[in-house]
């Protein structure tokens, strides 16, 4: 690791100002930072300590019925958080399904957000990168791309974002609160990480000094309360990336669909959101012909990176397990296995003659 | 430059002189305190056998850079028993063979720890077995891992939880 | 469970850990938790290519770092008194020391940055900034010229069979042939690879994980030219070792040099994504099965081809097909084995190694002949039960597999499996699959010795530099010297994992508590006999003409056999002759005789339940049934431990572990512990493990066969049989993962 001036900021003002300069980032619970520069990925100069930001740390609730995440709420903090766990079910799943309950009582809101690829081409600092250096190029093209994206790449990066966090917060209409050098701002989600296109090494649209400072859910995000799931498919039943992930929330009108929200994990260098697949959902009745055709709309445009084409089905297969699970109700506790496919009951007893599906 | 902090570790304050910023807390525990209990397994947050216990939270000590705990009360295993009464986790572990090399126990049982606190298994052995998936045990003890988390958990907070799923071996 | 097989006070005896108590506090001290004075810390550079040679390192840019206090290379990095490469005995293994430049494999050391600090070693390595002269490489599986190698393993016959398989394919009325591929795994101990190395002239202090004190010591002897009694290696505990740390590795031997090159001690740790390369690993395999049977299941032919990858340096040869030699009985035999060279680390002995790869292609190899004959996996086992070994003919020593069978059928409900695939599912609409698998593992011993000491105080000492790596040598040679000496256990002192001790061969191949065990026990029975000696010939003793044959030893007394009530104490024997303590050594070795008569294994049955989601193929193993029939258990409580541990690998085999290489640098791109995926706590729901009672009178006195290695096989192929019953796909690429259950 390299050596690298530490400040402790004790102000959002004084941070920003410390950051402005080349070379700084901010540090917070460190669990992506301090792994990226363990292995070489990040060497920043200066270290501008954030921990210590007074009101950073609280979730607050507006009048309006939005929900305020500061940037400095742990991840299990706010999984744990009775109110978030009420509004926003799909999101405390997703929190419990990430990481390690160690990884999860560290890691912050902001840091989340700002969770980088877990491309093994971008932490192979042997392997060209364009994330890395730009203009190297990609090792990722042509060489082992199982987990990589197939949506939304370029040929200068097929990278995906490994958050799980950010897929419900983008299907729920989220937005992230920035301080800068130039003030503050706001900006949805769905805006703040950017595809690879031909600047891959550009991963979100903040500036040099800008601060996460909090991500704001929207007084509509609660109205899918009822009908809300995160999924997410593992090569193993916990501690792992996600291989495809998806949030859903749907707002129901009756017997039918009133409001359809989709975002796709660990397809995309940023959670996926399906509108088209959401458009056809409103006023649909939830029926697992309509669930099909959403799933058949959030992958229209997929294409394989590489090997990987797997992953355009299983997509597909877990929007139309996602909308299964979502229509059937939010449950009333997180999950034993959040957001696993064996969640349901995994000592569900056998059925010992031929069985009836019981899936759509 | 040089960063002077203190920590309360294992109860006992300390003053310390960092002369590099880099130091995580499992280094500083490791190299400098001597408390080699906490072990390096990866050094990446990716096995669990650094948890230590900050301000009662369990954490992975390899991914928290020392110098930005000032003032934190860490627990590590040496500091877990009191005295000769060895904390209900750790005499679990050993009932139940919850460990054969040993590398791992030490985080496996402050994880625990930490689990118990955290107050969410409910005394489920399901909830438990994905509570402790941050810690791997490469010689394969997470059956009696289980049942020693579980046995502890019982100790801890009195047998008024929800009734566990016998397991296998119990009724064998 | 009530505890069987009680053949002792200790012995058999479901006793915890003795080293528990030092684990669950923070006590126990791995090599890495030393720090004599004046440590330094060392922290190797490694090549990121895989073939080529070291054109320029930075030294300058390391060496300014501060707190660097030097930096190895080829250049400087001192003279060894026997070439690395030097294969003077079988068990050395060629190792890359920075003799010269060359790079044979990826990960390989280049360079060593001692430092004060560990932070200031590890950037010094950082700002190496290596360049290379890089060769086109080549890591594919049959990539290379294939050939048959000189042997496999440790030394067995690459190809062995009996019987015309050609007439014996002939003879068959089904026949099926189908190819399996195994992944490369990689140890990964939990404790990566680590010397603390402290130099007073020509003698050596070295603190480091090794399953061989002996076999370390000899070693780096040779390396250094120093006797090996100069060298004093520490090793208490061990965390984890699984064949990883049965031969002495270059980091741990760089960490001794770097010692020497500055004069200081030194802590060289392997970091994680380092052990992906330069301390062994499973070579993948790709095997093919060719089996014929008669309508009613009886094999006329198994013929079990492996092709297999070594490295362009070494020769170990992972022995995928010897397990088809010993386990099913079958009218032809024929085991062939071939390899070809890559540019990778060398493959070396990994938990079971060919056994555990091996089982899973023949596992399901069987399961599909049965699937083509409308039998059931277990009836068709059965049917080709080997009553004595297939080729060589000889009888078992003992074999209580018909049992370990029946007891996992009945514990697992095996009877009510339906024959045809997908037909089970559970209430949430996940498909339900069962699968079996047999276990099978040789019961071989090393060599090894004991020291028993009898002291005038009432306690024993047992010493033997045997290493404890989690299956329980603290214990149960404890428990085995407390029987040997009579007495209660609490009064027995073991000294292990200390190069001084005399030797205690080798912890692996599931031989450890069989030799060590063995020599312990005969040790212990010397130190007796020695007392005996004393007391039979004392005219004041109770004892006095009772003769050795005529007396027991039990509770710290010895008795007159044909009158018990005439007794006295150790202590007051030794205390009469004028003595402090006797001792008595013992050896610990197979018999030569018994192992030309007899075929010596352990057995088992592995029963697997997983659930499969039918839409999005992710796999989760909710129950495993193991019975196992391994002889004399002195220890139910730990043996089950080893038990659960083996079959958590087999989870690890069939379903997470597999080493991804880019073909084009032939480097591991997931050579870390988020991606190599090793099973998690939640992997492993349910488990069991039977022990089935087994006599063996001929395999070594105690009748000790090992269990380190036997709860693999069988479960992989179990799983594997499972995820087949759920999904009704039979997926031959191991590990089986989620893509491919897609349809």
């Amino acid at each position: 690791m390299k050596a690298f001036d530490y400040i402790r900021a004790t102000s959002v003002a004084e941070a920003v100002e410390a950051a402005a300069r080349p070379g700084a980032a901010y540090l917070a619970a460190g669990t992506n930072l301090v792994d990226l520069m363990k292995g070489g990925i990040s060497r920043p100069d200066t270290l501008v300590d954030i921990t210590r930001l007074p009101g950073l740390d609280r979730i607050e609730r507006g009048a309006d019925g939005a929900t305020r995440i500061g940037a400095l709420v742990r991840n299990a903090a706010l999984a744990h958080d009775v109110s978030i766990a009420r509004r926003y079910p799909a999101l405390a799943e997703a929190l419990l399904s990430g990481a390690s309950g160690q990884l999860r009582n560290a890691a912050t809101t902001a840091g989340n957000v700002l969770q980088r690829t877990r491309c093994q081409y971008f932490y192979d600092t042997a392997s060209a990168c364009n994330k890395r250096d730009p203009g190297a190029g990609c090792a990722a093209l042509g060489g082992v791309t199982r987990s990589h994206a197939v949506l939304g790449w370029s040929e200068h990066c097929i990278a995906t974002h490994p958050s799980d966090f950010c897929v419900p917060l983008a299907a729920l209409d989220a937005t992230v609160e920035i301080e800068g050098p130039g003030g503050a701002r706001s900006v949805p989600l769905e805006a703040f990480h950017r595809l690879p296109g031909d600047t891959p090494e550009r991963e979100t649209i903040l500036e040099p000094g800008d601060l996460v400072v909090a991500v704001t859910l929207p007084p509509e995000a609660e109205h899918f309360a009822g009908h809300s799931r995160y999924l997410k498919v593992r090569e193993r039943t916990s501690y792992a990336f996600a291989v495809v992930s998806a949030a859903v929330g749907l707002r129901m009108d009756g017997d039918r669909i009133g409001e359809a929200r989709i975002a796709l994990g660990s397809v995309a260098l940023k959670p996926w959101r399906a509108r088209e697949a959401e458009r056809l959902l409103a006023g649909a009745a939830p029926t697992p012909e309509t669930f099909a055709r959403a799933a058949e709309a959030a992958l229209a445009d997929a294409r394989p990176s590489g090997d990987n084409a797997y992953k355009i089905e299983l997509a597909r297969r877990i929007v139309v397990r996602a909308l299964t699970l979502a229509a059937a109700g939010t449950p009333e506790r997180v999950p034993a296995l959040p957001a696993s496919p064996f969640a349901a009951s995994p000592f569900a007893p056998l059925t010992p003659s031929a069985g009836a599906p019981a899936h759509a | 430059m040089s960063f002077s902090i203190t920590l309360t570790v294992n109860g006992a304050a300390r003053s310390i002189v960092l002369e590099d910023a880099r130091v995580t807390l499992l280094d500083l525990l490791r190299e400098r305190l001597d408390l080699t209990g906490a072990k390096k397994g990866c050094d990446r947050g990716q096995c669990g056998a650094c948890t230590v216990l900050i301000d009662g939270v369990r954490v992975n000590a390899c991914l928290a850079l020392a110098v930005s705990h000032d003032g934190a009360s860490i627990t590590t295993i040496e500091g877990l028993a009191e005295g000769d009464a060895l904390h209900p986790v750790q005499a679990a572990f050993l009932e139940y063979d919850g460990f054969q090399c040993g590398f791992c126990t030490p985080g496996q049982i402050l994880s625990a720890v930490g689990l118990i606190q955290e107050g969410q298994t409910g005394g489920d052995p399901e909830r438990v077995r994905e509570g402790m998936s941050g810690n791997l045990c490469r010689c394969g003890a997470y059956a009696g891992i289980t049942q020693a988390v579980l046995a502890a958990h019982t100790a801890i907070t009195g047998p008024d939880v929800l009734p566990g799923r016998q397991l296998a071996e119990d009724a064998a | 469970m009530p505890e069987r097989q009680r053949h002792g006070a200790s012995i058999g005896q479901p006793l915890t850990r003795r080293d528990g108590h030092a684990k669950i506090t923070g006590a126990a001290r791995y090599s890495a938790d030393f720090r004599p004075e004046g440590l330094a810390h060392a922290v190797m550079a490694v090549s990121a290519v895989a073939r080529g040679r070291v054109t320029h390192l930075d030294v300058a840019a390391a060496e300014a770092h501060p707190g660097v206090i030097a930096v190895m290379t080829p250049e400087n990095a001192p003279k060894l008194a026997k070439s690395p490469d030097l294969k003077d005995n079988p068990f050395a293994f060629r190792l890359d020391l920075l003799q010269n430049d060359g790079v044979r494999y990826a990960n390989q050391p280049i360079a060593v940055v001692v430092a004060e600090t560990l932070e200031a070693a590890t950037e010094g390595a950082a700002l190496l900034a290596p360049r290379y002269e890089s060769e086109a490489v080549s890591v594919a599986l049959g990539a290379g010229e294939v050939f048959s190698p000189e042997t496999i393993g440790a030394g067995s016959a690459t190809d062995e069979g009996s019987g015309d398989i050609a007439a014996g394919m002939a003879a068959a009325e089904t026949r099926i042939e189908a190819t399996y591929d195994t992944a490369a795994q990689y140890h990964n101990a939990l404790e990566p690879h680590s010397s603390v190395a402290e130099w007073d002239g020509d003698r050596l202090t070295l603190h480091t994980p090794t399953q061989a004190l002996w076999i370390a010591k000899g070693r780096l002897a040779g390396l250094f030219g120093i006797p090996p009694e100069n060298i004093h290696v520490v090793c208490h505990y061990l965390g984890g070792g699984f064949g990883s740390k049965g031969f002495v590795t270059a980091p741990q031997i760089l960490g001794i040099m770097a010692a020497k090159l500055i004069g200081r001690p030194v802590k060289l740790v392997t970091r994680r994504e380092q052990m992906f390369g330069p301390v062994g690993h499973r070579a993948a395999t790709r095997q093919t099965l060719k089996l014929g049977a008669t309508r009613d299941g009886t094999l006329t032919a198994l013929d079990h081809h492996t092709l297999t990858l070594t490295s362009q340096h070494d020769d170990f040869v992972e022995p995928s097909g010897i397990l088809s030699r010993h386990l099913y009985a079958a009218g032809a035999i024929a085991t062939t084995h071939a390899v070809s060279r890559a540019d990778i680390g060398t493959p070396i002995f990994m938990r079971a190694p060919g056994e555990a790869s091996g089982s899973v292609a023949v596992e399901s190899a069987l399961d599909e002949l049965a699937l083509e004959l409308d039998l059931d996996p277990l009836e068709i086992r059965l049917r080709n039960y080997a009553e004595v070994e297939p080729i060589s003919h000889r009888p078992f020593s003992s074999k209580a597999l018909r049992e370990c069978y029946a007891q996992g059928a009945e514990r697992f409900g095996w009877a009510s499996r339906p024959r045809q695939p997908r037909q089970m599912r559970d209430a949430d609409g996940l498909l339900v699959g069962w699968g079996l698998g047999t276990a099978t593992y040789p019961a071989g011993m090393m060599q090894g010795e004991a020291r028993a000491t009898l002291r005038a105080d009432g306690t024993g000492l047992i010493e033997t530099a045997a290493q404890d790596m989690g299956q329980g040598a603290w214990t149960v040679l404890a428990q085995i010297g407390a029987d040997g000496l009579g007495l209660p256990i609490d009064r027995i002192e073991l000294r292990i994992g200390d190069s001084n001790l005399p030797n205690g061969g080798l912890a692996g191949g599931s031989t450890g508590t069989a030799t060590s065990g063995t020599a312990v026990d005969n040790a212990a029975k010397g130190a007796i006999a020695a007392l005996a000696e004393l007391a039979v010939n004392d005219r004041a003793s109770p004892l006095y003409g009772a003769g050795n044959a005529g007396v027991t030893a039990a509770d710290g007394r010895l008795a007159r056999r044909d009158d018990p009530a005439r007794s006295e104490s150790f202590g007051e024997i030794l205390a009469r002759a004028g003595r402090t303590s006797v001792e008595a050594k013992g050896q610990g070795q197979g018999d030569p005789a018994a192992q030309k008569t007899y075929a010596m294994h352990a057995h088992g049955a592995v029963y697997a339940e997983v659930k499969v989601d039918p839409d999005l193929g992710q796999i989760r193993v909710t129950r495993l049934v193991g019975a196992f029939a391994a002889g004399r258990i002195i220890n139910p409580h730990l043996v089950r431990s080893q038990y659960y541990g083996g079959m958590i690998w087999g989870v690890s085999l069939a379903l997470h572990e597999h080493a991804v290489l880019d073909p084009r640098s032939g480097r591991v791109m997931n050579g870390n512990l988020a991606e190599y995926h090793i099973p998690v706590n939640a992997d492993v729901p349910s488990m069991e493990a039977i022990l089935v009672e087994e006599h063996d009178p001929h395999v070594n006195p105690l009748g000790i066969k090992g269990v380190g290695e036997i709860g693999i096989t069988g479960t992989a192929g179990a799983i594997a049989n499972a995820v087949w019953h759920a999904t009704g796909v039979r997926v031959r690429d191991i590990p089986i993962t989620l893509d491919r259950l897609l349809g």
